[in-house]
């Protein structure tokens, strides 16, 4: 960490009063329904000082810290996907006049983001979003408009989450990049300081702005300590190197009916997990019929429509959907995309109402597949 | 399709049912005043005597069939309806009054009235689509003012509404509520139950009832043990499902496995 700054909670101010005088609209962590979700900051009191989060499979639960840190838990239900790729969004509207039909495109949003507080993961999830919606041949207008104008201020993460498994798919819990400021958070010896790093020239710019210090060896060496602690006590972990293969070649393990047994169906999963991009399109006309407009929302391969084609669901069953799930972000989602689709965040096992574990599911087909020691 | 030239005859009946959904259509004024002269609207609320004419291009029912007179008039609507649209819990799936099909009638009516010799109703409740065939059911108790008027502008525009059967947990998620039953260990309904409010309760910290049925593959047996964890005994489990979709048939099988 050669360039590593110190900022004092006053410094850790001067940084959200530096990206609003940039214009930046800042969002970041907020208590909510007795949750932690993104949503405006203003200032550092709208951060959940002293609170962590208490996360196992269907089960999240908010707690008081004994310290005041600031960004002492792990990822919530809510993901930057919210913001960048949002639940609904209208894409044209249409007005019938006369004998014409005017089509007016809904024009692609542009607007400042900063987004305060990404974690490894979600970094690693954006990445995949990118690569998903803006690097083929059709670039999604919406996606790109959004985050052209990003400034993203990561926050290496001082503590694991229950449901984390980063370590195994090797995005975290350090940020390597993707961030114009990355932040590690120093609380005790009676005092509270972030690190403070640049990934980009902006980010080296908005931190000369700011009432840094050069770190000392002692606070460095703290950080990195700090870091491996949380890499070592994971919630969970995943053997992720052969589990495209391992999935692909047991299509048909009877533990797909398992699951299915206990999956609702519901889509939380997808809903929760920030590299999920699927969306539906619907069209919405006034009673009139002189007025319609298409949008689109977030869908999930849970869903029956989802795979409807002429004459049925091609994933009819639960049996389908799950694996469906389960190998696009594992297996699949390589041929596709070069990497895995998942990013070991543990929003879907948190998030499932009845704690259906990725991670669990991946263990059980290893211990029982073809020519495993039984 | 429905001809655009000729005014559109809409008609909204009444069975066994309480009117909220009707007073959904009430609701609607604002939207049906910029629609004055495409739809001439027939309302017949109470008609249960008297003759029936004329044709109508789109019948709204509202209400389930409880007496053997009604089992008659619903085809008598069928026969004069191009397309039937049911509305709400009790048309879709016997209502509240489906509870009667857990019990004696016969019993309930001799605790009611003074004369039940005098009351001609019907074993069961059921819903309009055991006695006639359906075009389209919109769900819910009652139903959603949106969603009945993506209906009645879908008919007329002659596409399919979008009232999409999955979970009420996808649109719980669209609306960023926090799920209740995770972060605050409250029992909720909403991963068995067919989308429709825009997860209401939930963004208000109170767990789905159920009032849109069940959705299209609800796994209520996985669900049961999550419930159970939540502090809800056998009794609470059988009687939540018995509510205003106590007749679909997914809740009432889940129901019925509660049984004592
Ligand atoms: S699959 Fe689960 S753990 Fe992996 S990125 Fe998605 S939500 Fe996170
Ligand atoms: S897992 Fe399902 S919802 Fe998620 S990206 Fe894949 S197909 Fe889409
Ligand atoms: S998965 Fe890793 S990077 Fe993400 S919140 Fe957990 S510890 Fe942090
Ligand atoms: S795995 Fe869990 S969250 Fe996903 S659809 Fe099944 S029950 Fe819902
Ligand atoms: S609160 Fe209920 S409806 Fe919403 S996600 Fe949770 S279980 Fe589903």
């Amino acid at each position: 960490m050669p360039d590593c700054q110190r900022l004092t909670t006053d410094g850790l101010q001067a940084l959200l009063d530096a990206l609003r005088a940039r214009g930046y609209r800042v969002i970041g962590p907020t208590l909510h329904d007795q949750a932690i979700v993104y949503d405006d900051i203003h200032t550092l009191d709208d951060l959940p000082a002293g609170w962590t989060d208490e996360q196992e499979a269907g089960h999240y639960r908010l707690t008081r810290r004994r310290d005041a840190a600031l960004f002492g838990y792990a990822v919530g239900p809510h993901s930057w996907k919210r913001f960048l790729h949002p639940p609904v969004q209208r894409l044209w509207r249409a007005r019938h006049e006369d004998d014409e039909i005017i089509v007016v495109a809904e024009p692609a949003e542009a607007t400042r983001v900063a987004l305060l507080g990404v974690r490894a993961c979600e970094l690693h999830a954006i990445a995949i979003q990118d690569r998903v919606l803006l690097g083929g041949d059709y670039r999604d207008g919406h996606y790109q408009a959004r985050r052209r104008d990003n400034f993203i201020v990561a926050v290496n993460c001082a503590e694991a989450g229950g449901t984390c498994f980063c370590a195994s798919m090797d995005t975290g819990p350090q940020a390597q990049h993707g961030f114009d400021l990355v932040l590690t958070e120093l609380v005790g010896d009676g005092e509270h300081r972030f690190l403070v790093e640049a990934g980009t020239p902006e980010g080296r710019e908005v931190l000369a702005e700011l009432p840094a210090s050069p770190a000392s060896d002692a606070e460095i060496a703290a950080a990195e300590a700090l870091l491996a602690a949380t890499a070592a006590s994971m919630g969970r972990e995943m053997a992720a190197g052969d589990v495209r293969e391992l999935l692909l070649a047991n299509l048909e393990h009877p533990r797909w009916d398992d699951v299915a047994s206990r999956c609702l169906t519901c889509g939380n999963c997808t809903m929760v997990c920030p590299t999920c991009f699927c969306t539906s399109e619907a069209d919405s006309s006034d009673l009139t019929g002189t007025e319609t407009s298409r949008s689109r929302h977030w869908d999930s391969c849970f869903t029956m429509d989802f795979s409807y084609l002429h004459g049925g669901s091609v994933r009819a069953s639960g049996r389908a959907r799950y694996r469906q799930w389960m190998t696009h972000k594992l297996a699949t989602w390589h041929d596709q995309f070069g990497t895995s689709g998942c990013v070991g965040c543990g929003r879907c096992i948190t998030w499932c109402p009845v704690g259906i574990d990725i991670t669990e599911e991946v263990r059980a087909i290893r211990e029982t597949r073809d020519g495993a020691p039984t | 399709m429905a001809n655009r030239r000729a005014t559109p005859r809409l008609a909204v009946w009444k069975f066994a049912s309480c009117d909220g959904c009707q007073l959904t259509l009430l609701d609607c004024e604002d939207e049906f005043l910029g629609l004055a002269g495409a739809v001439e609207i027939a309302y017949f609320p109470e008609a249960t005597r008297g003759q029936l004419r004329g044709r109508y291009d789109l019948s709204l029912v509202e209400g389930s069939i409880t007496t053997p007179h009604d089992a008659e008039r619903i085809r008598e609507v069928r026969r004069r309806s191009a397309h039937l649209v049911t509305i709400g819990a009790c048309a879709t799936a016997g209502g509240i009054q489906g509870l009667r099909n857990f019990a004696d009638v016969r019993e309930y009516a001799a605790v009611v009235y003074a004369r039940p010799d005098y009351i001609a109703t019907l074993a069961t409740s059921t819903p309009i689509a055991d006695h006639v065939s359906v075009d389209f059911e919109l769900r819910g108790c009652p139903i959603a003012k949106h969603q009945l008027l993506e209906v009645i502008t879908a008919f007329l525009a002659g596409r399919r509404p979008v009232t999409p059967a999955h979970s009420v947990c996808l649109d719980c998620k669209l609306r960023g509520n926090v799920c209740v039953m995770v972060a605050h260990g409250t029992p909720c309904l909403g991963p068995v139950t067919h989308a429709g409010c825009g997860a209401l309760c939930p963004a208000y910290h109170r767990g789905c009832y159920g009032c849109y049925g069940p959705q299209e593959t609800p796994n209520t047996v996985s669900l049961d043990p999550a419930l159970e964890a939540l502090g809800m005994d056998a009794r609470d489990r059988r009687r939540v499902y018995r509510t205003f979709n106590a007749g679909a048939p997914a809740f009432r099988e889940e129901s019925d496995r509660h049984d004592p």
